[in-house]
């Protein structure tokens, strides 16, 4: 057989769904029929101007898009108060998208070229629930059956979008295996799938998951980053400085980055650093993981060194996960972007000071972003000699998370009393 | 040996108009030695074929019951290493085709190159690694070719034509058909079409196809024989089995259960 001669042709730099040396199909042969034919339906389909302009009227005149960019002054001036190293700070204003969250986006785009494909059912994983809220709500609106994967630990610690997905006629199937969390929530989505290939669309959440998903979601996403631009160049007369998002699969901030990859931009992503690094309950894949294959793609992941994964740890159930977007893992290997982590602890306290000073309750997951701030800014004016200007993904709402938010505000509150 | 034990092995099987019986074990469940008395009695009970799956945290393509024997097995110590040494093992005791199992990662952090060797060395014969398709994991394919290891693929119900070739190209020893769009352990699986199937596929091919996923026992592994395909696999039921008996009855129940698949499948074949 000619396979036993072999090859000595390195395999191609730019592969088709990778980035560098990360991304690729990493399933059964079940499922790549049908990777195949999402590949097909993205170019044919999601990128012809029919679809652009029903996905681009549902953004108007559903989602609310574009979407504010708020200037936060009394924010920066709290992180620094001297102006020495924040001098402007933006927030693309995410949150005020219908239900609550960037997911919209992709979650609508998914759904209708679903719709298209003629596929009878959606599926989906949820960590924090606002995917799980979003892929329900697009849906409803169009249509569809839904069911939504939900760790149970996540089940639990954000109930309010529990019942979201409910009232929005969505069942919820908690999964009680491995770590019940995000990551299991998505072996849970993917042996549906696997078993329901023909008729069902899988609408995952991140830029993350076999070829195309990190491109589908990105795409879908990019609208984050186009809209800053064009609103920042607009009010502000340039472009930021650097622009900062939170990462778990890295939705948000690869939706950011898209529009300033190509220029004079850095570009920042925050890590839950959980209960720190040094502890190991974290969900930093990025900054202290290594190259492996989850959940279809090769990128970086947190797995011990006979290949297992690792549970992640994160105060935040959209960051709990122990993989990233393969393009992120890229972006990190090659230079372009750099990223920072954030503790359970730091992001509590970011959100409080938000709410404060700017009076905008952020989800947790935003919070880590918020909370690298200060690090950031400090990084950035020092290499240029003058105060940052900083563009923020403020990826959430934090009506979810009022549980969480609120015991920590009453155990400070009792340590300042004790 | 390698490739040349597994195409022995099924030559000598069409030969006798028998229908290979391929038993599939989670190595390290419920631990590692009782792993290695169940596989030591499958293939003493008359399994021809031994897959060794390797325990992984994140089992995909694997039901319940696989899955949550992958999770006690990484538990007491289970891992790829764990299932090089029982292959190694076996080796010494049998001489029939060994396989292993496994998702890709382990063998990402085991090194690719590496898990070639130690597989070679331990006496085993093929790596069937479900999540790596065709298009992906050349040089790992090139450093098994090179060793005379056989890369077994997967081909489904899903597998269009278009793609038939791709899958084929340079597959040895056999190829492992999937019964049904789903997870191992299915109970649904359209076992007489996957039967048709594979018998189609072997004639494209010139290799041997075994069907796996949904046989339970006798009579759905006739059903699949009866329409021609080589081989049937039997998993998440020998799992199952091992997990329902009581310690110290567990290479017994294998044992049992593989007498009576081997048992009908003869009776089918009328070689019995």
């Amino acid at each position: 057989m000619t396979q036993s001669e072999p090859t000595t042709t390195p395999e191609p730099r730019r592969r088709p769904g990778y980035y560098g040396d990360f991304g690729g199909r990493f399933v059964a042969e079940t499922l790549i029929p049908a990777l195949t034919e999402l590949e097909r339906a993205f170019e044919d389909v999601v990128r012809a101007p029919a679809f652009q302009a029903e996905w681009r009227q549902l953004l108007e005149h559903y989602v609310g898009r574009p979407t504010p960019l708020t200037r936060a002054d009394r924010l920066a001036r709290a992180i620094d108060p001297e102006g020495r190293t924040l001098g402007e700070l933006w927030l693309k204003r995410e949150d005020l998208c219908h239900t609550g969250a960037h997911k919209i986006n992709n979650a609508l785009g998914q759904v209708l070229l679903a719709k298209k494909l003629g596929k009878a059912r959606i599926i989906a994983e949820t960590g924090a629930g606002q995917h799980g809220v979003a892929t329900a709500t697009a849906a409803a609106v169009m249509g569809l059956p839904c069911e939504v994967y939900m760790g149970a630990v996540d089940v639990e610690r954000q109930a309010p979008n529990v019942a979201r997905m409910e009232m929005l006629g969505a069942r919820v199937i908690a999964v009680e295996s491995g770590s019940r969390t995000l990551k299991d929530a998505m072996n849970e989505a993917l042996r549906d799938w696997v078993t329901n290939v023909r008729t069902t669309h899988y609408c995952v959440g991140s830029a993350a998951g076999p070829h195309p998903y990190p491109e589908l979601v990105k795409e879908l996403q990019r609208v984050i980053g186009d809209e800053a631009k064009e609103q920042l160049l607009a009010r502000s007369g340039s472009l930021p400085d650097a622009v900062v998002a939170c990462v778990g699969g890295g939705s948000n901030a690869i939706g950011m980055f898209g529009a300033f990859l190509d220029e004079d931009v850095r570009l920042f992503g925050v890590e839950a650093a959980g209960e720190g690094i040094a502890t190991g309950r974290h969900a930093a894949a990025i900054t202290a993981g290594s190259v492996g294959v989850l959940h279809g793609s090769r990128t970086l992941i947190l797995a011990d060194e006979d290949g297992q994964i690792i549970e992640a740890h994160s105060i935040s159930a959209g960051l709990d996960y122990p993989g990233v977007g393969p393009e992120h893992a890229a972006l990190k290997t090659s230079g372009r972007a750099e990223y920072v982590v954030a503790s359970d602890r730091e992001a509590l306290e970011a959100a409080e000071l938000v709410a404060r000073t700017e009076g905008i309750i952020v989800a947790l997951e935003t919070a880590h972003a918020f909370a690298a701030l200060g690090q950031i800014a400090e990084r950035v004016s020092k290499e240029q000699g003058r105060p940052a200007r900083l563009a923020l993904c403020l990826s959430g709402r934090g009506d979810k998370d009022l549980a969480t938010l609120r015991r920590h505000h009453e155990s400070l509150t009792r340590e300042t009393s004790a | 040996m390698t490739i040349e034990r597994i195409d022995t092995c099924f030559s000598k099987l069409a030969a006798e108009g028998k229908t290979a019986l391929i038993a599939y074990l989670t190595i390290g469940y419920p631990s590692i030695e009782e792993s290695f008395e169940c596989a030591l009695a499958a293939l003493e009970a008359g399994a021809d074929v031994l897959e060794l799956g390797v325990p992984f945290s994140d089992p995909t393509a694997d039901g319940p019951v696989i899955a949550a024997a992958m999770y006690d097995a990484i538990r007491g110590g289970g891992n790829l290493r764990a299932a090089l040494e029982v292959a190694r093992r076996l080796r010494e005791r049998s001489d029939k085709p060994m396989v292993l199992f496994t998702y890709y990662n382990p063998v990402l952090a085991f090194g690719e190159e590496e898990l070639v060797a130690a597989a070679t060395a331990a006496g085993l014969d093929g790596i069937l690694v479900v999540d790596l398709p065709p298009e992906e994991g050349r040089g790992f394919r090139d450093a098994a070719a090179r060793a005379q290891l056989a890369i077994v693929p997967l081909a489904a119900p899903t597998t269009g034509a278009d793609r038939e070739p791709r899958i084929l190209e340079g597959a040895r020893g056999f190829v492992y058909y999937v019964s049904v769009t789903g997870v191992t352990g299915t109970g649904e699986a359209p076992l007489a079409e996957a039967g048709r199937q594979a018998r189609a596929l072997q004639d494209r091919s010139g290799l041997p196809v075994v069907v796996g996923f949904g046989i339970d026992g006798p009579t759905k592994a006739r059903e699949v024989a009866a329409q021609g395909a080589r081989g049937v696999v039997v998993g998440t039921a020998l799992v199952r089995a091992i997990g329902a008996a009581a310690p110290g009855e567990r290479a017994r129940s294998v044992a049992d259960l593989i007498a009576a698949l081997r048992a009908g499948l003869d009776r089918r074949d009328g070689v019995a």
